[in-house]
């Protein structure tokens, strides 16, 4: 599993105090979004889209793990959180409680099952386990099979924030978007981390060290499939919807486009990523079909010329790890 | 009953794809250690190039050449791919080969579906395969009862030429140590390429099987390499025989499900991949990869 890992430096103070500058501006300019006039709700849908990659990020940057379904935790806490809000009307901090939860319950489920084989067949088997429950969500009448789950209500967050207000809901998108970014930050770098990137370098030294690697992994698996769920939750504020689409497999190759455009393994690359290819379709919308023709040509062009993605170029210029 | 018996010739019919695209697939990740996942967009560009042969007012060529045509066509396809795209993957971890195919299928079924949509387009049996059969206890259409046969003939041909011929012997040599074989004086590149493009032929030569079954449609493979991806995994790749086997096998269960339980019909070989992860995490051929 080298090939991933060629340019990531050891994490220093110092490149610790970059990553925190660059988080810094990162955050200050996404909070000035309202102030520039942009359409506050394609960056808020841009924040949940690199959220979901960033926690896509943490199993295959830092475990090694190339989950071809995280669609599947996108989908399942989006049909859950709305349900809560739609049916049962519960409050949003509820409603996305709910999500999570599910998504949380679903991840170990899910990962048991598939970190049983490595490589290859991971991404295989995670690929059919959300499509299996695609084909469950379409038939499930609860999700409203094509129609999906619409007119969601937004309510008020904590019974104080309006989220029917766009300026509101977005710096709760942002929050929520920073928080969980933190969270993977910390994650990565905490002695847990550490032992995953060993996992990812060389398994079998690992196991001799007396680490039960398939307990990192799964670990890894729920944390990834959690917050990938918290990102499908939030979106439901959104997009007040919620549909197949969520779920579809397409779905889960956007996630591996976006976190390879903007690098594999780096910890800025897939909120990059998000943005490059959700602001791509916003763009080529009107082009109906060949935006699909381009997201393939951006895979090969990246897999063959570009591995290190956008951010894991800049980082490799100027020699840090971003 | 009758219904029973139906579902089950359709059960073996999906099968022989399964068999034959899965067969393609362990034969390609055996010499280039890529899982590809443009198989399913070259399986569908297979019944596109049937139909265009019989369509096209110059050429209007049938069924029966076409049955040896698309292969041949898919297959160069496929190997101007290998060379000018997944021959610079050598050495880099398997997970890139997988994105690079996959780019590849998004950027195929695209372009199919620019031109054509997403609806499907009539192709007709062919004239002597027309009618069918009563067999007493069922109704045979002879279309299918032909699929069903020419596809275990073609996997039989195909573990045959692997397991028991010279060529084989170097494809298996060659997949176990390409260096060592390289050195015998044997072109093991030029083979790699013909390995990609014998696999790619195989999802194409289903693909015009199919195109009087299942229309011929974009996205008619998209969904389907999704399964065949559930069948490898329960199979494993490492055997010719296992792939063909499960392939079969699958497809029967899955025929009889959808009499027994049609709801479960199209979930029923993710389950079954589930249950075989739980019980034998190797997969029933039993190597781990």
């Amino acid at each position: 599993m080298t090939a991933l890992t060629d340019d990531t430096l050891p994490v220093t103070a110092r490149a610790m105090r970059d990553e925190m500058i660059v988080f810094v501006f990162m955050a200050l300019a996404l909070a000035a979004v309202p102030f520039t006039g942009i359409y506050p709700f394609f960056v808020m849908q841009a924040l949940c889209f690199a959220l979901l990659a960033c926690a896509f990020n943490l199993l295959i940057g830092y475990g090694g793990l190339l989950s071809f379904g995280h669609a599947m935790f996108l989908g399942t806490a989006g049909y859950c959180s709305a349900h809560a809000l739609k049916v049962w009307a519960l409050p949003p901090e509820l409603g996305i409680l709910a999500g999570v939860a599910a998504a949380f319950v679903l991840s170990i489920v899910t990962g048991y099952i598939s970190i049983r084989r490595q490589g290859i067949y991971f991404s295989m088997i995670t690929l059919a386990l959300s499509q299996l429950l695609y084909f469950i969500y379409l038939q499930a009448p609860f999700t409203h099979g094509e129609d999906g789950i619409q007119g969601i209500p937004q309510g008020h967050l904590f019974g104080i924030f309006d989220l029917s207000k766009p300026t509101v809901l977005y710096y709760v998108v942002l929050v929520g978007f920073l928080a969980g970014f933190l969270l993977i930050y910390r994650i990565i770098n905490s002695p847990f981390g550490e032992v995953l990137k060993s996992i990812r370098e060389n398994e079998q030294r690992a196991i001799s060290l007396g680490y039960r690697t398939d307990q990192y992994k799964l670990l890894a698996f729920i944390l990834s499939g959690t917050l990938a769920g918290f990102a499908g939750s939030l979106k439901v504020f959104v997009a007040q919807n919620a549909s197949l689409t969520d779920v579809h497999w397409s779905m889960s190759g956007e996630v591996v486009l976006m976190t390879l455009v903007g690098g594999l393994g780096t910890i800025f690359g897939p909120v990059a990523g998000a943005f490059v290819i959700i602001a791509m379709q916003q763009y080529l919308a009107s082009y109906g079909q060949w935006v699909t023709v381009i997201q393939g040509a951006i895979f090969v062009i990246c897999v063959l010329t570009f591995r290190r993605g956008v951010v894991g170029e800049i980082a490799h210029y100027f020699r840090r790890s971003l | 009953m009758q219904a029973l018996y139906a579902q089950l010739l359709v059960g073996l019919i999906n099968g022989s794809f399964y068999a034959l695209l899965s067969l393609g697939l362990a034969v390609i990740f055996g010499m280039l250690n890529i899982i590809n996942f443009a198989h399913g967009a070259l399986y569908m560009m297979g019944a596109f190039v049937a139909y265009f042969l019989l369509n096209n007012d110059y050429l209007s060529i049938g069924y029966w050449p076409a049955l040896i045509i698309a292969p041949i066509v898919v297959g160069i396809f496929g190997m101007i791919l290998e060379r000018t795209m997944l021959q610079w993957l050598t050495g880099l971890d398997h997970l890139y080969g997988l994105l690079l195919t996959f780019g590849m299928a998004l950027i195929i079924q695209g372009v199919f579906q620019n031109y054509f949509g997403s609806s499907g387009l009539p192709y007709a049996i062919p004239d002597q395969l027309k009618g069918g059969m009563n067999l007493g206890f069922m109704f045979l259409p002879i279309y299918r009862g032909w699929v069903v046969v020419f596809s275990l003939v073609v996997c039989l041909a195909t573990w045959f030429l692997i397991e028991k011929t010279q060529l084989g012997a170097y494809l298996r040599a060659a997949t176990e140590n390409p260096t060592l074989v390289r050195a015998f004086g044997i072109n093991v590149p030029r083979m790699i390429t013909l390995t990609y493009g014998l696999g790619v032929g195989l999802a194409a030569l289903a693909g015009v099987l199919s195109a009087p079954i299942n229309q011929v449609r974009p996205l008619m493979g998209a969904d389907l390499i999704i399964v065949v991806f559930a069948v490898v995994v329960i199979g494993g790749m490492g055997s010719i025989m296992g792939s063909i086997i499960t392939g079969f096998a699958l497809g029967v269960i899955e025929g009889l499900t959808k009499y027994f339980y049609p709801e479960a019909s199209n979930t029923v070989v993710f389950v079954l991949m589930v249950l075989v992860l739980l019980v034998k995490p190797t997969g029933l051929t039993g190597r781990a990869a």
